[in-house]
């Protein structure tokens, strides 16, 4: 492991392994990530890989369209010699309740002036699109066709390959323990292999961002919470769409494996890193999906699974640098959808820590918005 | 000849797949699992996790008790996702 570098990068998920790619093209190729497990293990390699721009505020339209645009040429991007197992089937979100039909109609709205394609859909409209849906209390559904699914694994091994073939030093299996700090300025960065000196620092550690804050004396307003998710036998194809509903509470999609993937979220789930499964977690998804979905009945499950949401007052991600402590940078508090909005992250943020012109304005996603009382709600969350 | 051996019935991996898996550098089943998928079929890993381990071994010069066992996750065997759904303990759901 290096002694040394410009900048270090604690998680190896895909929004670390996308700074670090990113700083490298850049021109920055002195940079050491470090990740406790494997790249992937934290909730990178747990989550529902979905990807949509169907957002509520302008702020995740942007990031989000911005980011799909580079999921459909990353293979190229990247030079990556594997698949990312891009598939745009499209997102269909259902409305069961006015109020949310009126919320769609809105975001809709929206990310049409942005440039995104959706459009609402009257309930026979969403069946043709998927032909096995129960329509019972449908109102509508806003549908988004460019929408879809890549591989978080592919995804984050694309970019920390790329990355290391700029020259960055991808140390798995190593955990930052400390981070010292003198006269204000960060110094060096304490693993358990040994440490490495340097004045930047990347906090990428996904649910685990609070505990590195924590090291340089900063409460970051995030916290960490389970969500289950599990996965059936693959089939062949028959659902394009991923299918979520705000009102029942989960998201359903096939993955071009084959395979179901469906989670929800558990408003009863307390705060922490715990990652265990529940058997009250099959059970009640199993009866959401099949009553909505009722052909997927028919498969088999072979597995549940967690991983962490790392979640924010706003529901929206912290990236910036810490005011305090200059040359603390941070990418947390994706609260559920860092997957999809990785690549415009990674660009971003490295190009706020080598000082360029941003290709998009993040400064209202700052640390400061929530003393200042500017958060930024988003609607549209699971 | 040897490494057409199918390892992973589930998934149709090769022995010569896992290996290339294992020299690229990924050393531990679950890495091994996030790259070439297996262990993530109907069996969970039940017929190959056991083979695997040996071309670790083989590999790299790790003992059987340094490598670490993926987290077992139930169901334990696949069940159907209807029945899931009808496994009603006690409450009643929309
Ligand atoms: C069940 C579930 C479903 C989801 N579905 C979606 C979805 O469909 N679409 C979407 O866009 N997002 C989804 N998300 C959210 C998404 O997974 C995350 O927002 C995203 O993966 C965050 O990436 P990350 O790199 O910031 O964090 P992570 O992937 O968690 O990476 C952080 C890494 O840091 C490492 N680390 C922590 N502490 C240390 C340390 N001290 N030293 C070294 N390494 C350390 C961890 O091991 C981990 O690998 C889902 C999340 C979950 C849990």
């Amino acid at each position: 492991m290096k002694k040394q570098a410009e900048v270090v990068i604690i998680g190896g998920g895909v929004v670390g392994c996308a700074v670090a790619y990113n700083l490298a093209s850049m021109g920055c190729k002195d940079v050491v990530l470090l990740e406790k497990n494997y790249l992937s293990s934290g909730a990178t390699g747990r989550c529902g890989a979905g990807i949509r721009q169907q957002w509520g505020t302008e702020m995740n339209c942007k990031l989000a369209k911005a980011s799909m645009e580079m999921f459909e040429n990353l293979e190229q991007i990247l030079a990556y010699e594997g698949e990312i197992e891009l598939k745009q089937g499209g997102y269909l979100i259902l409305a069961y309740k006015e109020q949310e039909v009126k919320q769609f109609q809105k975001n809709i709205e929206l990310q049409n002036s942005l440039g995104i394609e959706s459009e609402l859909l009257t309930p026979e409209e969403a069946k043709e699109i998927v032909p096995h849906l129960n329509t019972k209390g449908l109102l509508a559904a806003s549908y988004c066709a460019r929408d879809g699914h890549a591989n978080p694994f592919e995804v984050t091994r694309a970019y920390a390959q790329a990355a290391q073939s700029l020259g960055v030093e991808i140390n798995t299996f190593t955990e930052c323990k400390d981070i010292i700090i003198e006269k204000g300025k960060i110094t060096e960065v304490v693993t358990d292999k040994g440490s490495i000196k340097t004045k930047t620092v990347i906090n990428a550690a996904g649910g685990y961002s609070d505990l590195i804050g924590d090291m340089v004396g900063l409460k970051l307003p995030v916290y960490s919470e389970r969500h289950q998710i599990m996965v059936t036998e693959p089939v062949n194809s028959f659902q394009t769409p991923m299918v979520i509903s705000f009102y029942y509470n989960f998201y359903c999609q096939q993955v071009p494996h084959g395979s179901f993937i469906m989670g929800q979220g558990d408003p009863n789930e307390p705060k922490g890193h715990n990652i265990g499964h529940s058997w009250q977690f099959l059970q009640e998804l199993s009866k959401k999906i099949n009553h909505v979905l009722p052909p997927l009945g028919q498969l088999r499950i072979v597995r549940q699974w967690s991983g962490l949401y790392n979640i924010t007052p706003d529901a929206q991600p912290i990236i910036c640098q810490a005011e305090e402590i200059p040359g603390f940078y941070m990418a947390i508090g994706f609260s559920g959808h860092g997957f999809m909005i990785a690549p415009m992250t990674g660009k971003v943020l490295a190009e706020m820590i080598l000082g360029k012109n941003l290709s998009m304005p993040l400064d209202k996603l700052d640390l400061g918005r929530f003393d200042r009382g500017e958060l930024i709600p988003e609607p549209s969350v699971v | 000849m040897d490494d057409k051996i199918i390892i992973c019935f589930c998934e149709d991996i090769t022995r010569a797949e896992v290996r290339q898996t294992i020299k690229n550098g990924a050393t531990t089943l679950d890495e091994i699992k996030r790259i070439i998928r297996c262990g993530m079929g109907p069996c969970q890993g039940k017929t190959c996790e056991e083979m695997i381990c040996r071309e670790i071994m083989d590999i790299t010069g790790k003992k059987k008790e340094d490598i670490l066992i993926p987290t077992r996750r139930p169901p334990t065997s696949s069940i159907l996702l209807a029945d899931a759904a009808r496994s009603d303990n006690n409450e009643k759901t929309s």
